[in-house]
């Protein structure tokens, strides 16, 4: 009870990675319940205020995911999403936010047990590193 | 706070509906369905939830051109101000340009545990120093210059400021953790996220025992200046750096390197008419020798607009002003269009890269702040 349960935000690409997960749910695979995951038609229309919205809510991590290069149903779209993540990442870090809480991955279709781990790891990490700063003081404030 | 109490404060009851102010308001110009006299006609008769739920009220650019003309000196842009925080409270927002990552962000900024790592940029070129009593405050440069794509180059504004205030001798302070002053704030309505920053900056202020603040950013020292003092205490003299160097050429005989260039002035509204700073600048400009200076048709107190402020309500209205300051600039001749605002400089820019489809005038022209030039001009001279 006492451990520290982060929050993370994961968009997950509808093509790639959102199947993935779903075949993980199919296949009975167990993996951490602190992930919530929001299905996007691309990881390039993932606006830079979702993130920080997300963040301003009061969520540990996000994790943005989304199909390889070459398997991009929209063409360029993780070109876009690259893009949009470097610009986001560099301004999240001059507020002072750890680099472990805002992650890209690329994870095909037929990555699931890819998925899982990158949940694991983000997970794990973020029970180290405690809550988001941004948190604590949006509790004090609702205190 | 009541309709009642911001049309006293605002001294709207003075309005004679002359109507000055739409005749001369940049936005009415372009966008009929937005008129300052209407929205005070509406205040007057009460009509309290037709203006708060007008998505016009945030289309003024709080530009102060309306204020000068009004013969009752009706204070117009507080009243936009301070409907804007009505308006807020009741949940209503102006469209955010850039989808609101600004605001989102200075929301962020302004939590108590946040601990930037904002002098990154700093490297050991520049002198400064934790125990002087000259602060140079940076603003939001450094996010501006990670967010923008298109050459905003606002960090070169803040390192060529320090370069400058190196070379007049002043090795000047900076906060590691200062914080947005709030500014986009306040005039959006965000009342309270302004106070929680008004509050950590004078705080850190009062502790580092600073008795100087010099700025780059005019929006920043108007902020400052202006809307502080209404809600914390600090007690510090205020500068823009364009008044730190004209004060260096008139007292110290400051010179400067030649630049051959022929460049025109855009007298931001929070330098010019917020503040009244109008002839320092021109001061700096007509020091630089090979500096050919020539004058838009609207300067000073007539000033076009940029066309945004406070990154609300950036519309087709927006562009249309900002592309007639644009091509008011290229007219003038002049090869390189200075600024005094690093928004300005953005908003310009944008305006030249965002053309889309439609192919507009050709708008094209380099953008440069003041600052850029002067430490152009001074490269290479040996240190006051």
């Amino acid at each position: 009870m006492n451990e520290f349960e982060p929050l993370v935000l994961a968009f997950c690409c509808n093509w790639c990675t959102y199947v993935s997960a779903d075949v993980i749910g199919t296949s009975r695979i167990q993996y951490p319940h602190n992930v919530r995951i929001v299905r996007v038609m691309c990881s390039g229309m993932v606006d830079p205020i979702y993130i920080l919205r997300a963040f301003e809510a009061g969520i540990d991590g996000v994790l943005v995911c989304g199909c390889h290069y070459v398997d991009c149903h929209y063409i360029n779209g993780p070109l876009k999403c690259d893009a949009m993540f470097n610009r986001l990442k560099g301004l999240v870090n001059i507020l002072g936010l750890e680099d472990e809480r805002l992650r890209r991955k690329m994870v095909a279709a037929s990555e699931g047990l890819g998925f899982v781990a990158i949940v694991e790891e983000t997970v794990d990490q973020l029970k180290k590193l405690g809550p988001s700063p941004f948190k604590k003081a949006r509790k004090e404030a609702i205190a | 706070m009541t309709l009642e109490d911001i049309i006293k404060e605002s001294k709207t009851f003075y309005c004679l509906e002359c109507g000055k102010c739409s005749s001369i308001c940049p936005v009415s110009r372009y966008d009929p369905a937005y008129s300052p006299r209407v929205m005070v006609e509406n205040a007057l008769l009460g009509l309290e939830d037709e203006l708060v739920h007008n998505k016009e009220l945030f289309s003024c650019l709080t530009c102060y051109a309306c204020q000068l003309k009004c013969p009752s000196d009706v204070d117009y842009p507080l009243f936009i101000q301070k409907m804007r925080a009505v308006a807020s409270s009741s949940g209503e927002t102006g469209q955010c340009a850039h989808s609101g990552v600004l605001h989102s962000l200075i929301r962020l900024m302004a939590n108590p545990a946040v601990k930037q790592s904002r002098l990154e940029w700093l490297s050991d070129g520049y002198r400064t120093s934790d125990q002087s009593d000259v602060l140079f405050f940076v603003g939001c440069a450094p996010y501006f210059d990670q967010l923008f794509d298109f050459e905003a180059k606002t960090l070169d504004i803040a390192k060529d400021s320090l370069r400058i205030l190196n070379h007049l001798g002043i090795e000047p302070r900076l906060l590691p953790n200062e914080k947005c002053c709030g500014h986009d704030m306040l005039w959006t309505g965000d009342i309270e996220t302004f106070k929680r920053l008004a509050e950590h900056n004078a705080a850190l202020i009062r502790e580092a025992g600073v008795k100087k603040i010099i700025f780059s950013c005019p929006e920043c020292y108007r902020t400052f200046k202006e809307d502080y003092p209404k809600y914390v205490t600090m007690d510090c003299e205020l500068q823009h750096i364009s008044e730190s160097l004209a004060a260096a050429i008139e007292k110290d005989g400051l010179s400067f390197n030649p630049v051959k260039m022929k460049v025109t002035y855009h007298d931001s509204c929070r330098l010019g008419r917020h503040l009244g700073i109008y002839e320092p600048p021109r001061q700096v400009l007509r020091a630089i020798p090979g500096v050919e200076f020539v004058e838009m048709k609207q300067v000073r107190e007539e000033s076009l607009c940029c066309g945004t402020s406070a990154f609300t309500n950036c519309d087709l209205y927006s562009k249309q002003i900002r592309v007639e300051r644009l091509l008011e600039a290229k007219g003038s001749g002049a090869e390189v269009l200075i600024t005094s605002c690093p928004k300005c400089r953005i908003h310009f820019r944008c305006a030249m890269v965002s053309k889309g489809e439609e192919k507009g005038p050709d708008v094209e022209i380099e953008v440069s702040d003041i600052v850029n030039l002067v430490a152009k001009a001074l490269e290479g001279k040996p240190n006051e």
